[in-house]
């Protein structure tokens, strides 16, 4: 059931203060698009934007069009609670809940919102979401522990394990793997790999290799200049953007000649 | 090979005191000081100041000798630290010591099981008072149970309103203004405005335990909406952000994350403020007035509570009296300690657990 996303000349406040420009993209069904791009150009700021999150910062809001497979995000009619069951994500920094065991982690998104549910079946959405996030058997015999005792790869693996469990159509990642050590790291490209063939997937990452490897589609967001609003610069299949960029800022940055 | 050449400054050696040398100075402190109440006559208290004087002087002295500067000035922060908490303790360990002593003798299963209503005795033919604080026991756990049930709805939905809503705006700044100012109210206003307050809509003369309960919780509020507020900014923005992008609504999101997050120092906060209210006197005196007999309930009529019972008990100045008021004080104080003990046993029990 994943879905594409359709951007049309989004524009995004804070308050006053005008933070990312006129970005148009469509990202394509069950594939990995990955946004990369110095800090502060707004790439975290447009994933936010896609299930209405930055919403939570006060002062924030947002210009222009955003349709998940036709339906207008930003419509008035839309409640945004409804968007985020749809849209699921995964922060940069692992946070499961601390008061939960792994379990309870993992089930979070129905039992918070009280969802009643038989013990078979609650057993049976921990055990395919931990596989899906190849958490399970690291943790399957110690699922009644509490969800902060892992390492923070596998944290970060239980916090996939819950954005899946409630079975989004679209899942963003935002540095998913900024705070993990290679290993981890790799599980986590791994898991993206096997996660494309249901969901579609959108990364925000630093890492200019883990872009290459794990996308289908990359764009290149940047800075005019300090405190002018960031903007994308270039979109296009990973393949053409690491070989032959249309933009020369895209190929210095990916290049390291940025500046 | 170039040879190194030790100069002073350089060296990472220098003389250590030994582990004991903080007993071995204090135990020559002390004698010293002994030596000196012997031969001068001196009481308990300048044996006590002029041997923690020498110990808190003695110490770095001799560090200073022995090892570095450095030491010696660790060694004199660390001596003053340690007298500073001393001192801290004497008042404390006294006022409980002077309680015990002379609360225990008074309390028996009488003392508790009877109220002070003048009674005939059956062997002497005369009247006697029951001699007990059964009645002032309930009176206490009713109004302060009152006081619970008014103001930690009331503390816990402005904190909520504080942390999750008001973020920084008008209404919050003169919120949180209004509660710092209801933090200074003098508690015997607070009697009176329950006392008031009552009156305008009851008539003069009315005299019940909730007036009592809605002055004590007056003075609770403020605490509990601190303590509240302190504990919820705790919990981190990312366990907000990671519920609501589960598709969690805001209400909820507070209920089953929030507040179960912070929830072990919501807990002691409201402990806290029952503990610094239970023993309040004026306004209890002013709003709920005494009585010699129990009242159980809240709605009708004068109750007497612990801290009022001491103060009639005392102003009796008879040696009955005054023992029943040290009971009563012991009491009080068995009631804070036991409420103060269930905060952390809470707090121990709903505390995010690490795992580790």
């Amino acid at each position: 059931m994943a879905k594409s996303i359709d951007v049309s000349d989004v524009n995004i406040y804070y308050g006053d203060f005008k933070a990312v420009e006129g970005v148009n993209m469509t990202i394509k069904a069950k594939a990995v698009t990955a946004f990369i791009g110095p800090s502060g150009c707004g790439k975290s700021t447009f994933l936010r934007t896609l299930n209405r999150m930055h919403e939570v910062i006060p002062g924030a809001r947002v210009e222009g069009k955003i349709t998940v497979s036709g339906q207008d995000l930003y419509d008035p009619a839309v409640d945004p609670v409804e968007v985020r069951r749809m849209v699921g994500m995964v922060f940069q920094r692992p946070n499961p809940f601390p008061t939960m065991s792994i379990y309870d982690n993992v089930l979070a998104g129905n039992k918070l919102n009280a969802k009643r549910m038989k013990k078979a079946e609650a057993d049976e959405i921990v055990e395919k979401s931990l596989r899906g996030a190849n958490l399970w058997n690291e943790v399957k015999d110690r699922l009644g522990k509490p969800g902060m005792g892992l390492s923070g790869g596998q944290q970060q693996r239980l916090c996939i394990a819950r954005a899946i469990a409630v079975e989004p159509q679209v899942l963003l990642m935002d540095e998913p793997c900024s705070a993990l050590d290679p290993i981890s790291t790799a599980a986590i490209e791994d898991l993206i790999h096997e996660l494309k063939d249901r969901y579609t997937i959108v990364i925000v990452t630093h890492n200019m290799q883990q872009a290459a490897r794990v996308s289908d589609d990359t764009g290149f967001f940047n800075l005019k200049a300090a405190g002018q609003p960031g903007h994308l610069v270039e979109f296009n299949p990973t393949k053409k953007m690491f070989t032959n960029p249309d933009s020369e800022s895209t190929e210095a940055y990916i290049s390291g000649r940025f500046g | 090979m170039t040879t190194f050449d030790t100069i002073e400054s350089e060296r990472l050696y220098s003389g250590r005191l030994p582990a004991y040398a903080p007993y071995l100075v204090l135990l020559i402190a002390f004698a010293a000081s002994g030596l000196l109440a012997l031969l001068l006559g001196w009481g308990i208290v300048p044996f006590v100041i002029v041997g923690g004087l020498i110990a808190v002087v003695g110490m770095p002295a001799w560090s200073a000798v022995v090892e570095n500067r450095r030491a010696a000035t660790d060694r004199l922060v660390t001596s003053v630290i340690w007298a500073a908490f001393a001192v801290t303790l004497v008042p404390l360990v006294w006022l409980i010591w002077v309680v015990i002593s002379k609360g225990v003798p008074a309390i028996d299963l009488s003392f508790l099981t009877h109220d002070m209503v003048q009674r005939l005795d059956p062997a002497t033919g005369k009247l006697v008072a029951g001699g007990g604080l059964e009645h002032a026991l309930i009176g206490t756990l009713l109004v302060t149970l009152g006081a619970v049930v008014i103001s930690v709805p009331i503390g816990l939905f402005t904190a909520i309103y504080l942390v999750e809503y008001g973020k920084r705006n008008r209404i919050a700044k003169v919120v949180t203004f209004l509660v710092d100012v209801m933090t200074g109210i003098p508690s015997i206003v607070a009697g009176l405005f329950g006392l008031a307050l009552f009156t305008l809509i009851f008539g003069v003369g009315t005299r019940m335990g909730i007036m009592g309960s809605i002055a004590l919780s007056l003075l609770m509020i403020p605490t509990v909406v601190r303590s509240g507020e302190e504990m919820m900014r705790l919990v981190p923005d990312d366990l907000r952000e990671a519920s609501y992008a589960l598709g969690v609504p805001k209400w909820r999101t507070i209920v089953k994350v929030v507040i179960p997050t912070a929830l072990g120092g919501i807990v002691t906060g409201i402990m806290l403020a029952i503990s610094r209210v239970i023993g309040e006197t004026a306004p209890l005196l002013v709003a709920v007035g005494a009585a010699e007999a129990v009242n159980s309930n809240l709605f009708s009529g004068r109750m007497m509570t612990l801290p009022v019972f001491i103060m009639t008990q005392y102003s009796t100045a008879t040696p009955q009296g005054y023992a029943r008021a040290w009971g009563g004080a012991l009491i009080l104080i068995v009631i804070v300690m036991v409420l103060n003990l269930a905060a952390r046993i809470i707090s121990k029990i709903f505390a995010p657990k690490t795992g580790r």
